[in-house]
């Protein structure tokens, strides 16, 4: 058979976010990835970490027009690199980011490239 | 405290062949911070997956970097073949098996030579790339390609090596072990080499991993962590372990890589001694539907695909988090504290593919 793990999905409330991020690294998790899904109106923001090869995620769904996140930078500071990258591609602001290139992480010839409603961004 | 100047290193420097920036805080000589700047070159290849449907975009995955590009197919590949429920045939996982470790030797002796060609060890780099010639042509004769293997697709294995070329690739491999092992004393004894290396650049073993670090440079810092165990492919049926150094500087990072080929040529022969006969590829109907992170062990490191599909032709979210980008943040502890002069061997220990990184 396929070897599939399991890789659980929890959708969480994004003001519980740096609580449940300081969590699970007290559990000795690492953070595996970050990444953004344009779903439409929403904009889907997955968190994985991993321990012993047992991965498991955080979802937080915004509203397209109130992408706030909080930072998890202050339980995993590897993760200024994706929050950059989330604020880069997808237009979500991320508070208190511990590094904070301000929307020059990627040098990029147009702004939010990876929003489909983003005309210039069209593939 | 002596005066602080900022010194730029890239976007081009002589040991970067693609492009990343640093900018260097010193003090005197000393790094006391570095600040990394990437995508000068980013591609945006994820969003192909909106135009190219998920048979097509493998050729996409592959072509994410030059040197890890079967493995990008393969990761691709295996997270596709989840969301349809697809069994692959074991002589397939084991082809898949046999020219992912020919990646893994074709990159660490690439890296090898390019580290040595760092701290000026010229002879080194040429004897190297010499070895590691003669590792790409068994791809190109197994593969049609010599950088892009175009082997792997969703269902299995586009292509089949005969049992009897196996056999040739296993005394081709003995001689070019042979030459190998001719190389590995200068990297692990030769004292111009341990000079550079040793006590350079050090990330202790709960830094690494609190940082998320993968790959070479976890298990330099002593972490047992190798995706290979989850068993994906023919992994779960060949005996290996993870390759781990305790020390996490430049020295350990070095030499996990220089054992990790000989562990390589090991699998490869269990594999080729051990693989199955039958066919290589099953028909694949339907379309995806789901969610799946895909994760395998690169040369450098963990990476992960994930694929969401929305049970069209096209996926609704292609998403690689490569090797290099989850080392930038323990490459900016790493820095601090270090001599101007090491900083690019440091750099190159965490083996920077800008290629993957600007996906």
């Amino acid at each position: 058979m396929n070897m599939i793990e399991p890789q659980p999905m929890t959708a969480i409330d994004r003001v519980r976010l740096p609580a449940q991020a300081k969590d699970l690294a007290a559990r000795g998790y690492r953070l595996v990835q970050i990444c953004a899904t344009d779903g439409g109106e929403t904009l889907e923001v997955t968190y994985s970490f991993d321990c012993d090869y047992s991965l498991t995620n955080l979802r937080v769904t915004l509203l397209k027009g109130d992408t706030v996140l909080p930072s998890i930078t202050g339980a995993y500071l590897a993760a200024f690199t994706y929050e950059n990258e989330l604020q880069d591609l997808f237009g979500i602001t991320v508070t208190d980011l511990a590094i904070n290139y301000n929307g020059n992480f990627y040098k990029m010839a147009i702004k939010t490239p990876f929003l489909r409603n983003n005309p210039s961004g069209a593939v | 405290m002596g005066t602080r100047t900022i010194i730029p290193f890239g976007p081009q420097h002589p040991v970067l062949p693609e492009p990343i920036h640093l900018d260097l805080v010193l003090e005197d000589e000393k790094v006391v911070e570095a600040l990394p700047s990437v995508g000068f070159v980013h591609r945006g290849l994820e969003r192909l997956a909106e135009v190219k449907d998920f048979h097509e975009l493998v050729y996409v995955a592959e072509r994410i970097c030059g040197i890890c590009s079967f493995i990008h197919g393969q990761g691709y590949c295996q997270g596709v073949e989840t969301l349809l429920n697809v069994e692959v045939p074991p002589r397939a996982k084991y082809l898949r098996t046999i020219w992912g470790e020919l990646s893994r030797i074709h990159s660490h002796l690439l890296w090898l030579g390019l580290f040595a060609d760092a701290f000026g060890f010229e002879s080194l780099f040429m004897h190297c790339w010499r070895v590691r010639e003669k590792v790409v042509d068994i791809i190109e004769a197994t593969a049609g390609g010599r950088v892009i293997f175009g082997s792997c697709k969703v269902g299995g294995a586009r292509r089949d090596i005969p049992n009897d070329m196996l056999k040739g690739i296993k005394t081709e491999l003995a001689a070019i072990e042979k030459q190998y092992n001719e190389l590995k004393p200068t990297f692990l004894h030769d004292n111009s080499v341990k000079r550079r290396t040793v006590g350079i650049g050090t990330l202790s073993k709960e830094t690494a991993y609190a940082l998320g670090a993968v790959g070479p440079t976890l298990r330099g810092s002593g972490v047992a962590s190798d995706l290979r165990t989850l068993g994906y492919a023919a992994y779960k049926d060949l005996e290996w372990e993870p390759v781990v150094e305790q020390g996490g500087d430049c020295y350990a990072r070095t030499a996990v890589r220089v054992r990790e080929v000989t562990m390589s040529f090991d699998i490869i022969r269990q594999a080729i001694d051990k693989i199955p006969d039958g066919p290589v590829d099953v028909k694949v109907t339907g379309n995806p539907t789901g969610e799946f992170f895909s994760r395998l062990e690169q040369p450098r490191g963990e990476v992960v695909y994930y694929v969401k599909g929305n049970n069209t032709k096209f996926l609704e979210r292609f998403r690689i988090r490569t090797p290099t980008f989850a080392n930038i943040a323990p490459l900016v502890v790493m820095l601090k504290g270090c001599e101007l002069p090491d900083v690019p061997v440091i750099v190159l220990t965490i083996d920077p593919c800008i290629s993957c990184t600007e996906r």
